[in-house]
């Protein structure tokens, strides 16, 4: 025998399901006026600071099939890379967003500012991104990915860099649509599948 | 915001695998190539933090939360409680604990439910609370009805309580399921049977707690949650190759 640990395992994790919509974003499932408002209803007040920018995309099957009962949730700094609490952050960037893929089309949308690249402990700075979270029927255990961008220089960003197949960077970025307007797809297996994350 | 430390990395074993066979959407919806394993960042470690100021008196009450105290729901009243802890053992105090259920006959207020029982109009089937200093929480709601689901070819869902927690860091989020003890149902349900390791499961399953059960007025069920924790050691912080 050995002397013992003394740690917890982590409780572990089980689908959301089809209606996780009633916890998460209740106005969606049709529970207008539980709550004031859905928690995460806007990643940014009036007044952030940055370029603001729409992500739009759908988060696609084995298929092909777009889910229309995703609920994403996505977490990311502000303009200069601080995240809220942080000394400094801008207080008009919540950081902290939920969004439902739509019950008809699939396709959600993100309203938010640019994040800015984020400082590491060792001080080198990984490249603009927004972590997302996804959740719905059929997913065990929540997805963990980043939305990286196009149009930014991801050449030193650690993380993408860890990629080995090269070509599977490209699943990580958002592509540029328009001003200010982005197109990020998320494909849960098959060709193209997104690279998800254990962080 | 003080720096709390990197994650301890997911112990996946702990967790249901994204495919199986007999939970028929995750074949589907299940990645086929290997997560990117990573240390944690910034990003994963810092977290949306929510203040008790945000809660309605009635937002941990299902019982009376969606007709905002006019009639209660129709149901066996119970009491949910519980803490949250990180796997160091330590209380997660202040972060939001949210749950959704379906109502004492299995049916949900969902646009997309269409189960045959009824709607109950007293109840809405969502909560949320923020834990205490000391991690702790609890829930006035009704014991939710089992439900039949399309899967195989006559899959029912043991009753359960779905929750949602957030901790300090965004690579904490986590949504499970409470079970109730004695449920004949867990043991044939494709959902619980996920978790292939028969004590993580276990741990979903609350035990009836009579010692917090009121006389007269509702059962109780004790679930405790445990979060990723943090790594903190005296060589933490250091430039690379330090």
């Amino acid at each position: 025998m050995v002397q013992s640990l003394q740690t917890l395992n982590e409780t572990p994790s089980q689908t959301g399901g089809p209606y996780v919509h009633i916890g998460c974003i209740p106005t969606f499932a049709g529970l207008d006026g539980i709550y004031p408002e859905d928690l995460g209803a806007r990643a940014i007040e009036e007044g952030a600071k940055g370029q603001r920018i729409t992500i739009t995309g759908s988060v696609f099957d084995g298929t092909g099939w777009a889910l229309r009962d995703a609920m994403i949730e996505s977490w990311q700094p502000d303009a200069a890379g601080l995240f809220a609490g942080q000394t400094g952050a801008d207080p008009a960037v919540n950081g902290f967003a939920r969004f439902a893929a739509d019950g008809t089309t699939g396709e959600f949308t993100l309203n938010t500012v640019k994040p800015g690249k984020v400082a590491l402990r060792s001080g080198r700075f990984q490249a603009p991104h927004i972590a997302l979270w996804i959740v719905a029927r059929g997913i065990n255990i929540g997805l963990q990915t980043r939305i990286y961008f196009e149009d930014e220089d991801n050449s030193a960003d650690p993380l993408l860099s860890r990629i080995e197949q090269q070509p599977r960077v490209d699943t990580l970025l958002a592509k540029k649509t328009g001003d200010g307007q982005y197109r990020f797809d998320i494909r849960l297996q098959g060709a193209g599948e997104t690279v998800f994350l254990d962080m | 915001m003080t720096d709390l430390g990197p994650l301890i990395p997911r112990n996946r074993e702990m967790h249901p695998p994204a495919y199986d066979v007999e939970y028929k959407t995750t074949i589907a919806r299940s990645p086929n190539l290997p997560l990117l394993s990573m240390d944690s960042t910034m990003t994963e470690e810092t977290g949306p933090r929510f203040g008790h100021n945000m809660l309605g008196a009635l937002d941990n009450n299902l019982i009376l939360n969606w007709t905002k105290g006019a009639a209660p729901a129709v149901g066996e009243r119970v009491l949910m409680h519980g803490r949250v802890l990180d796997e160091n053992g330590r209380p997660v105090p202040h972060t939001l604990v949210e749950i959704w259920q379906a109502n004492a006959g299995g049916r949900y207020r969902h646009v997309k439910d269409g189960y045959l029982a009824p709607l109950d109009p007293n109840f809405g089937g969502c909560g949320r609370t923020i834990t205490d200093e000391n991690g702790y929480y609890e829930f006035l709601t009704i014991r939710p009805g089992a439900y039949p689901w399309p899967n195989r070819g006559n899959d029912w869902r043991p009753m359960h309580i779905h929750i949602s927690i957030f901790g300090t860091g965004f690579g904490q989020r986590l949504i499970s399921q409470m079970y109730f003890e004695g449920d004949p149902l867990i043991d044939r349900c494709p959902i619980a049977a996920t978790i292939k390791n028969r004590s993580q499961l276990d741990r979903l399953v609350a035990p009836l707690d009579m010692s917090k059960s009121k006389p007269l007025d509702f059962l109780a069920y004790k679930f405790d949650i445990v979060l990723r924790g943090r790594r903190q050691t005296m060589f933490e912080n250091k430039k690379e190759g330090m």
